[in-house]
């Protein structure tokens, strides 16, 4: 127990932390737009934005793995410009854990803003403020419970992911070996006391995030009502 | 003077509106549901496009080459269903428009709302959610104040109560009012015009008493109700009629009674003697 290391939980909880900060400054005035939009091409981006619920992990995996690696150009390009090795490295870790967890993001907050009374949205037009002050002001405030469940599903799914994380980032410890990978290579070590250790802090991590979320979904009901 | 001629294409008509309205007037549009009278209002807050011409004294909010957006158009909207910000405490709600707590303070004032100022929207009955909403929309003191069936989810004494605050906040503003309502008495009591459309166009224009009397020839009387029943009793024939919110029994001729159906809409009026008003 006292040699126990917990560096891949602290890796995961920094990659999810990063991963749902990105992912709220980008799905913010994306689903805002796509909640407010006729466009005919809405359906194809939804689809897409959709597709990291459906697809297996290693394929996801497999497609950043081959679009960020050092011969890619766009491995190329960030690693010129930045110093950014993508692949087997933390920030490689965070631009495929954004688009792994990316619909966990968006979804709730585009049914939230589609969920909204569109009068209200426009009385605040007709008040004379701008899109974003009533985005800020009025449309965000109103959507508190689909806010919460997208930053909490979000990081929560982060901090669950596997398949995708050891595609891409492999498993060095202190750099891209997160808690659920560290799992995997205790059960293959057959170190299962760890492997219970980790797994049942997982385990009751998952359950109060979600218990939080509905707890708070309640309240909000309630408060309406 | 206020100009609008827009056509647009609606689903089932084509919206087709040539009218002058003169400014500072209280407007009522009417017609039957799925007219375009919401649409009007819609178009001419800007929140809907059509194509055509909005001409508010000098300014061009709508022409050819421009289309101003409803941040710009200087009006007051409120919606047939409060539209209230449920975040925002009462006073925030007119604060959040225009940050001046002295016309805020007036406006409540006015709707009799003063000591609910702090109270969220879901804490407000129908009634004071929508004087709310009608205070929040003078607080641009806008030029033309454009409400949307506002007293139609409202009981007849609450009602009462909003159209006066409606003719109030007229005296103190001097704003244009265009309202829509299905509401005879609210209509003549209100406003000063009558707007009837009918398939998306204006089919008539005048003053209230002109539209909205249901006198023709030498009727005396007439009201417009509903067939709710029809009896015979012994030899002659009795119908059961709503007129408004009453229930009135007239004796029918035989031929009659056969012509009508339940349900059917009906023209009750008198002409053989004066009828007699009693206080109640």
């Amino acid at each position: 127990m006292g040699e126990l290391d917990f560096t891949p939980f602290y890796l995961s909880f920094k990659l999810a932390a990063f991963a749902t900060v990105i992912l709220f400054v980008i799905c913010l005035p994306l689903s805002w737009y796509f909640a407010n939009s006729n466009s005919r091409y809405k359906p194809i981006f939804e689809a897409l934005s959709a597709l990291p619920i459906v697809l297996p992990p290693s394929v996801l995996g497999f497609y950043i793995l081959y679009a960020l690696s050092y011969n890619s150009p766009i491995g190329a390009f960030f690693d010129k410009y930045f110093g950014l090795k993508l692949v087997f490295d933390f920030p490689g870790l965070v631009v495929a854990s954004c688009l792994y967890s990316f619909p966990f993001m968006f979804q709730p907050l585009q049914n939230g803003f589609e969920s909204l009374d569109k009068s209200m949205i426009e009385a605040s037009y007709i008040g004379g403020k701008s899109k974003l002050e009533t985005l800020l002001k009025v449309a965000l405030p109103n959507i508190k419970p689909s806010l919460i469940t997208a930053i909490v599903i979000t990081f929560a799914h982060t901090v669950g992911e596997f398949g995708v994380v050891l595609m891409v980032g492999g498993s060095i410890p202190g750099k891209t070996k997160v808690a659920s990978v560290a799992i995997y290579e205790m059960v293959e070590n057959m170190d299962y006391k760890s492997a219970h250790i980790y797994s049942a802090i997982l385990l009751s991590i998952s359950f109060l995030v979600l218990l939080f979320v509905y707890l708070v979904n309640r309240k909000y009901k309630k408060a309406k009502s | 003077m206020i100009l609008v001629e827009v056509v647009k294409k609606l689903n089932d008509f084509d919206m087709d509106i040539k009218l002058t309205i003169k400014e500072g007037s209280i407007v009522a549009l009417t017609g039957e549901s799925g007219s375009g009278k919401s649409t009007l209002l819609r178009i001419i807050a800007g929140l809907e496009d059509a194509k055509g011409v909005i001409k508010v004294g000098k300014t061009f909010w709508l022409n050819e080459t421009k289309k101003t957006p409803p941040q710009k158009r200087d009006i007051g909207f409120v919606f047939q269903n409060y539209a209230l910000f449920d975040n925002m405490s009462v006073e925030k709600n007119l604060l959040y428009i225009k940050n001046d707590k002295a016309l805020a303070k007036k406006l409540l004032e006015m709707v009799e709302l003063t000591k609910q100022k702090d109270r969220l929207p879901h804490q407000l009955s129908g009634g004071q959610k929508q004087r709310v909403a009608l205070a929040r929309a003078f607080m641009r003191r806008p030029s033309i104040a454009l409400l949307d069936e506002p007293l139609s989810a409202l009981d007849q004494k609450m009602r009462e109560k909003l159209q006066n605050d409606i003719v109030k906040m007229h005296k103190e503003f001097d704003t244009t009012i265009i309202f829509v309502s299905h509401d005879p008495s609210e209509i003549y009591k209100i406003s000063d015009e009558v707007i009837v459309l009918k398939e998306g166009r204006v089919d008539k224009k005048g003053l209230p008493k002109e539209i909205l009397l249901k006198t023709s020839g030498s009727q005396k009387l007439s009201f417009e109700g509903e067939i709710l029943d029809l009896k015979k009793v012994d030899v002659i024939y009795v119908a059961i009629i709503s007129i408004g919110q009453q229930i009135v029994e007239v004796v029918i001729s035989e031929e009659k009674a056969k012509q009508i159906k339940i349900g059917q809409k009906v023209t009750i009026s008198t002409k053989a003697f004066s009828p007699v008003v009693g206080l109640n």
